[in-house]
């Protein structure tokens, strides 16, 4: 009898280890997936960072180039370039026939033109003589250089030939291959070869989106939390648009690009895959998140401050506007920061307004055509592309990169300047 | 222009504020006592410039391409066009004026594009006329009015409240252009194919429905068995079920044992942590998902003897678990957080061990704000986008294998919607009435949800 209870008892602290254990494991799962998920983005994007350069021998040959004796600024700029580029890349190999130029050519990227014209327009000196210039390898080979590339596939499934192989090879063994930081990463737009294509149009596409989130968002989601929280009567009314700001702040994103596309665009006519538009579809996005997070700090603030303020005779309009709304900014900028957070990694509603366009010129201003960078990471990792994996995982990593600054900002500005009631 | 007009608008105001300012001051030093602070009377003078500046903006904006059309089709108006072809002549004349016109230029089209850019100029200059002299008129009028007994903070504080009253409108504003962006389509899909054919037919192909020409579009019958939505509806909530079943006992364990196992320590790192999940842009999870997890089931696969889709619902809905972890984990962990510490008392004082406590007291205790977070988690699940359009099959087939590859209603907004649409087409239409049944769906959840949450939280406040 004895036994049987503490048997029963046995069983019963059991169960709690067991059940504790669940807990455990079920956290530890969590963060196994979090860890899982940033090593791998981590290990597929770190080597964008790195562009891989040939190193070619270019004569600058007066004559290929039409250029005359002693020519000015603007005949280097009018020159021909393309000859001589063609040369020095069919030069690496004397014996190559006609097919196997045409291979060589395409071992580094379209640009090879453009790069071996500013190298000449840097140093006009160089006409008649040779130099190695840096060519940006084209991307399969990059991806042979970083040891991306399955090399041992057999040659018709592959994008590189034997022949291009052999060449690269020997370019290698001869250290005329580099490895280089990849600043064009940063400073190119979109572009459909992945050694070119750089994020800097989908960049300001972002930032613009985002400030014109901010410039509507803001205001009106903090003048409607101080209407809602300081001045409205508790009635139907008030109770209905409470409602209805919860109800947004849980509606799926893709049915804000469905209203962006079927009144922005259908309706009031305003310009398609621009910035303007995105901005506006995600500020109504954004509305609820800052309304909540401005109501949460201004009811924060004690009665006792308002009630002070009203003592001295201060109208409720001047009690809310000089003392309760100021105390609340610090929790109203966080929560706002956090929902431009949110913005900035939304995808879908700007897929619907048009903001997946294929755009190789970077935005000057919100009215121009533009990506954002979540939508770069689709268009990219919807491209077919070896080079674009680690493209993607890079993008990844600077938005990534921006969401971590903007939380930590918003976390700082809580902590520091949030005063603490009590 | 409207930019130079807009800047001189904002400057008229801040004078109108410096001379109202000045004129409380006047009046204070001839030793009168004023009925409100001196920059009252400034707002005052200031808002008067405001509300006749907007109101003449407003009414130019809603009138003016109006009258301007009216007056560039009056040249045509005897000539017996349809309204068709003269919104046709207008939308010619507008695009010439604007230099993007490509068509064969007729001198008809450029003799009115000529009249348009005048008329266009004219208004220009006579809104910048009139708004100008009624503003100062206005302003004047005002500060004539101002005395020393005149109330000005009154005044201010009404049109304060009313632009804050307004501001708070947004969110009906919202809300009622979602309806009005969804409901027109959507009725005018409906009025080509049956609603009964969408809710009950089981073979969705819209891009049969592809119009070349729009006369084609009014013939209903090759539309039927194209729209049939079942697939779709069905691919979405078993997409969300799988999700679920990755989310709930891994968020609802981890949200017991934050509440009532971690030490204030783990709680302190291991919460913020776990939302970092929520926090991960979801085209980033899509990635993952098209990437990582989708290969790598297909390998397992495999290597079982299974054929598994590397777009397989089980890849999509997986991850999107993983996703949907921290919302049930966090809500259900301030669920429990909230219930009074006494019940937990009572039950250890009955000798009962932690789990049994968690277990019989608290989980029952707790279960409506647990439901309703696990109904919040269902809603995001059901309209979450880019992880099913990057990781599940855009094809809809009707299957319940987990290896399959499905389709979901958001999958099919984004196939349908991405690139050019033409409205008008029921391919485009029957993207929003997807949409419509999305945005109701969820709708109905989060409502429930949210009631469930509220009444729970004031049982216990």
């Amino acid at each position: 009898m004895n036994k049987s209870k503490e048997q029963l008892l046995n069983k019963r602290y059991k169960a709690e280890q067991r059940f504790r254990l669940y807990g455990l494991s079920a956290i530890f799962m969590a963060l196994l997936f979090l860890t899982i998920f940033i090593f791998k983005i981590f290990s597929t994007g770190y080597s964008a960072f790195q562009k891989t350069w040939l190193i070619v021998p270019v004569t600058f040959d007066a004559e290929l180039m039409m250029l005359e004796q002693n020519p000015s600024n603007e005949d280097l700029q009018d020159a021909d370039y393309y000859d001589i580029a063609l040369k020095s890349m069919a030069d690496l190999d004397p014996n190559a026939n006609e097919d196997q130029e045409n291979e060589l050519k395409r071992m580094v990227s379209y640009f090879f033109e453009k790069e071996i014209k500013n190298e000449l327009l840097n140093n006009p000196g160089l006409i008649g003589k040779t130099k190695e210039v840096y060519l940006t390898a084209s991307d399969d080979l990059d991806q042979v250089f970083k040891g991306n590339y399955p090399r041992d596939l057999p040659e018709d499934q592959r994008r590189v030939s034997d022949y291009q192989l052999k060449i690269f090879d020997q370019l290698v063994a001869k250290g005329k291959v580099e490895s280089k930081f990849n600043i064009s990463f940063f400073t190119y737009a979109d572009s459909r070869e992945p050694e070119l294509a750089g994020i800097a149009s989908s960049f300001m596409g972002s930032i613009f989106s985002i400030l014109v989130c901010l410039m509507i968002a803001f205001p009106v989601a903090v003048l409607a939390a101080i209407y809602l929280e300081e001045f409205a009567p508790k009635n139907r009314f008030t109770d209905f648009i409470e409602v209805n700001i919860n109800n947004l702040a849980a509606v799926p994103s893709i049915v804000f690009g469905l209203l962006g596309l079927g009144v922005l665009l259908a309706i009031f006519h305003l310009p398609r895959s621009t910035p303007l538009v995105g901005g506006i579809t995600l500020s109504l996005m954004t509305l609820p998140t800052i309304i909540i997070a401005a109501r949460a700090s201004l009811k924060a603030v004690p009665p006792s401050i308002r009630e002070a303020a009203l003592a001295m005779g201060a109208s409720r309009m001047q009690t809310t506007m000089h003392h309760t709304v100021p105390l609340s900014m610090p929790g109203t900028l966080s929560g706002t920061i956090i929902g431009l957070a949110q913005a900035l990694g939304e995808t879908a509603p700007l897929i619907l307004i048009g903001m997946v366009a294929f755009v190789n010129t970077i935005p000057g201003s919100p009215m121009d055509p533009a990506a954002s960078l979540p939508v770069q990471i689709y268009i990219w990792a919807e491209s077919a592309e070896r080079g674009f994996v680690e493209k993607v995982s890079a993008c990844i990593m600077v938005l990534l990169g921006f969401l971590i600054i903007m939380n930590l900002f918003a976390q700082i500005i809580r902590h520091k300047f949030e005063k603490k009631w009590s | 222009m409207n930019l130079i007009l807009f800047t001189f608008i904002v400057l008229l105001g801040f004078t109108s504020y410096y001379f109202g300012r000045k004129k409380a001051y006047t009046i204070q030093s001839s030793n009168k006592r004023l009925t409100a602070l001196p920059q009252f009377y400034g707002y005052y003078l200031a808002i008067w410039c405001a509300i006749p500046a907007f109101i003449i903006f407003s009414l130019w904006a809603i009138f003016e391409p109006t009258i301007v059309k009216l007056l560039v089709l009056s040249d045509y108006s005897n000539q017996g066009y349809l309204d068709d072809e003269l919104n046709l002549i207008y939308e010619k004349t507008k695009s010439l004026s604007r230099g993007q016109f490509t068509g064969e230029i007729t001198p008809f089209i450029e003799a009115s594009a000529e009249k348009y850019l005048s008329l266009r100029s004219i208004a220009q200059s006579s809104k910048a006329v009139i708004v100008l002299s009624i503003i100062i008129a206005s302003v004047a009028y005002a500060y004539k009015r101002i005395s020393s007994n005149s109330r000005t903070r009154e005044p201010v504080e009404k049109f304060l409240n009313a632009v804050l009253f307004t501001a708070s409108l947004a969110a009906i504003l919202t809300t009622v252009g979602i309806v009005f962006s969804l409901i027109f389509q959507t009725i005018d899909f409906f009025k080509v194919i049956p609603l009964f054919d969408f809710v009950f037919g089981t073979h969705w192909y819209p891009a049969k429905a592809f119009v070349r020409d729009s006369s084609e579009a009014l013939d209903p019958s090759m539309y039927s068995d194209t729209f049939g939505a079942v697939p779709i509806f069905a691919g979405t909530f078993f997409i969300a079920f799988i999700a679920m079943c990755v989310a709930i006992p891994i968020g609802l364990m981890s949200g017991i044992y934050l509440a009532e196992y971690a030490s204030s320590k783990v709680r302190q790192y291991a919460k913020p942590l776990i939302e970092i999940l929520a926090g991960i842009p979801t085209v980033v999870y899509g990635f993952f998902a098209a990437l990582t997890v989708g290969p790598f089931l297909k390998e397992l696969g495999t290597s079982m003897g299974l054929e598994v889709s590397a777009e397989s619902a089980l890849a999509a809905g997986g991850v999107m678990g993983i996703m949907i972890i921290p919302f049930i984990s966090s809500l259900s962990d301030d669920v429990i957080t909230s219930v009074p510490q006494s019940l937990r008392d009572g039950s250890y004082a009955m000798g009962a061990t932690k789990s049994e406590t968690i277990k019989r007291v608290i989980f029952p205790a707790a279960l409506p704000g647990i439901v309703g977070s696990i109904l919040l988690g269902v809603s995001r699940a059901i309209g979450e986008t880019m992880i099913v359009v990057m990781a599940s099959g855009l094809a809809a087939n009707l299957t319940l294998n987990p290896l399959e590859s499905t389709s979901t209603i958001t999958a099919q907004i984004v196939v349908i919607l991405i690139g050019d649409q033409a409205f008008g087409d029921p391919k485009t239409q029957a993207a929003f009435a997807l949409g419509m049944s999305l945005f109701l769906v969820t709708l109905c959840l989060n409502i429930v949800a949210l009631r469930v949450v509220k009444k729970y939280r004031e049982k216990y406040e």
